[in-house]
């Protein structure tokens, strides 16, 4: 139904401020995020990076400036916007009294779906919880949970993702994993947005980068274009050390994500 | 999106009744305290309670305790919507395309499935304690209304109280006053040995007249004024108590 929406910017904000009281969480924020792109907000916390995201989720209502979603505006539609999003927020929002499946068919069947058990099963195999499908989430691991989680954000095929920090808390191999996730929906056509503490994570995955401080966008740009903005490099020969993370990942293998879901 | 509320509200009071049936002893615990509590006044102090109508105490009772066990059940429905919010799954409904009345529908509907439940278990304990009535289908069915009714007043106060609450003990504590208020009522004892204004306020509280009513459909006996009392206070409680739990609800969401 929404076909025509291909011109503009899947995320347009513009001039958008937020105060809890006294305090100004975000003072005038301005980006566009182009559709089927990875965008990362970057910043510390308390930058106002979940605040932002519950603006565009609907989830709040900025007291200034505008925010279209999928073409539609935030305060004006957000029924429509609702319909064009999924949000993965910072806390796994999973139920933990329900099964991993349930859960799945829980959101299925508030997303109006023809078959739940069907989406349910698909999910869960392409998130290798299938064994792990029939137990109760609040079994799960911090890993597992968040795949759950993302699962769940993806049902109904939604053109737009928020996800708020999806990889705070997580193990190494947890890590990469939503890392390869994130990049399949990205090359699927889904427009990402992501927000993050952790600049390998912005370097690893995303098209855009804009870091939020002091709740304003103080830069926004390519890698490329954010690496410009310091003097050129400087050609030095330095030893090239394994980081503890490649020497963690292949000392306990890529396998041991499948194994975790066991 | 009105079309759809139905169905959500039934998947969501699906969600939240398998709740209740992974951890059954909420009804169980719902439903033991009553109990306890009728053991108490049957056989310790029922011997030395003289109601002045002849029946025996138990029958008199009955309905009190049927008050007090939805009173101590409603806790859960507040304790229950207080964890929702504190986890994301609340957060992750309220970014969905879905009727946003159903979450709370879902709550209030599981709170009067699982509260009438605890209250029949009541029901047939009293029964093996020897409560007899030869009430009518239709006097059964005026008590189940009313019993309803007075669940889903009480459940939308839940609701305020679990919106609002900023601990989980807050969440549940809201309910002591209203298991308490038969108590002062004529649910236990008749007004008339009350001082003045003690009877005054047992007499014209919400618990008296919805107690009477119930005890007068169980007996057999003409209503009289009571039962409309009754409803005035019950349909006055719930559109009350449903307007702040909405009015709540919109502060919590926006």
């Amino acid at each position: 139904m929404t076909t025509d929406q291909a011109r503009g910017p899947e995320i347009r904000v513009q001039g958008v401020r937020k105060s809890f009281g006294e305090l100004q969480v975000l003072r005038g924020v301005d980006f566009d995020v182009a559709a089927g792109s990875i965008f990362a907000l970057l910043g510390s916390n308390g930058a106002g990076k979940t605040t932002l995201v519950k603006i565009l989720s609907t989830l709040l209502k900025a007291d200034e400036g505008t925010a279209t979603v999928h073409g539609f505006d935030v305060a004006a539609t957000p029924g429509d916007v609702r319909e064009s999003i999924s949000l993965t927020g910072q806390f796994a929002a999973v139920d933990e009294v329900l099964t991993g499946r349930e859960n799945l068919v829980l959101v299925a069947r508030l997303r109006h779906m023809k078959d739940p058990g069907a989406v349910a099963d698909e999910l869960l195999a392409r998130f290798s919880l299938t064994e792990a499908g029939g137990r109760r989430a609040g079994t799960y691991s911090g890993g597992m949970r968040r795949r759950l989680d993302i699962s769940m954000s993806l049902i109904g095929d939604p053109p737009i993702i928020f996800l708020d920090e999806p990889t705070t808390g997580l193990d190494p191999q947890a890590r990469v994993e939503v890392w390869e996730t994130v990049k399949k929906l990205a090359q699927g056509g889904t427009t990402v947005l992501l927000t993050t503490q952790y600049l390998d994570e912005a370097e690893q995955l995303a098209d855009r980068i804009a870091i939020l401080h002091e709740g304003t966008i103080i830069q926004n740009g390519t890698l490329a274009e954010l690496k410009q903005l310091l003097p050129p490099a400087k050609v030095e020969y330095v030893e090239k050390q394994p980081s503890l993370e490649d020497v963690f990942l292949s000392l306990v293998g890529a396998t041991g994500i499948e194994k975790e879901s066991r | 999106m009105t079309t759809h509320a139905l169905a959500d509200t039934r998947t969501l009071t699906g969600r939240s009744l398998r709740h209740i049936l992974r951890s059954p002893d909420t009804i169980i615990t719902t439903a033991v305290t009553p109990i306890a509590l009728m053991l108490i006044f049957v056989y310790v102090f029922g011997g030395a309670i003289n109601t002045g109508t002849g029946d025996s105490y138990i029958n008199y009772m009955l309905p009190g305790i049927l008050l007090i066990t939805v009173a101590s059940g409603i806790a859960y429905t507040a304790y229950r919507l207080f964890l929702d919010m504190q986890g994301g799954i609340f957060e992750r409904f309220q970014s969905m395309p879905i009727a946003r009345s159903s979450v709370l529908w879902g709550h209030v509907l599981t709170s009067l499935i699982s509260n009438l439940v605890s209250v029949a278990i009541v029901i047939a304990v009293a029964f093996a304690m020897g409560f007899r009535t030869g009430a009518s289908f239709g006097a059964w069915l005026a008590v189940a209304g009313i019993m309803t009714l007075f669940t889903l007043a009480l459940t939308w106060l839940a609701v305020i109280a679990g919106l609002s609450a900023k601990t989980v003990d807050g969440a549940s504590a809201f309910s002591y006053p209203l298991i308490f208020l038969p108590f002062i009522s004529s649910a236990f004892v008749p007004t008339d040995t009350m001082p003045g204004p003690v009877a005054w306020f047992a007499e014209n509280q919400p618990v008296t007249s919805i107690v009477n009513s119930i005890r007068a459909l169980f007996a057999e006996q003409p209503v009289g004024d009571d039962i409309w009392i009754a409803l005035a206070w019950l349909v006055g409680i719930f559109v009350a108590a449903y307007a702040f739990a909405v009015a709540a609800y919109r502060r919590r969401i926006s």
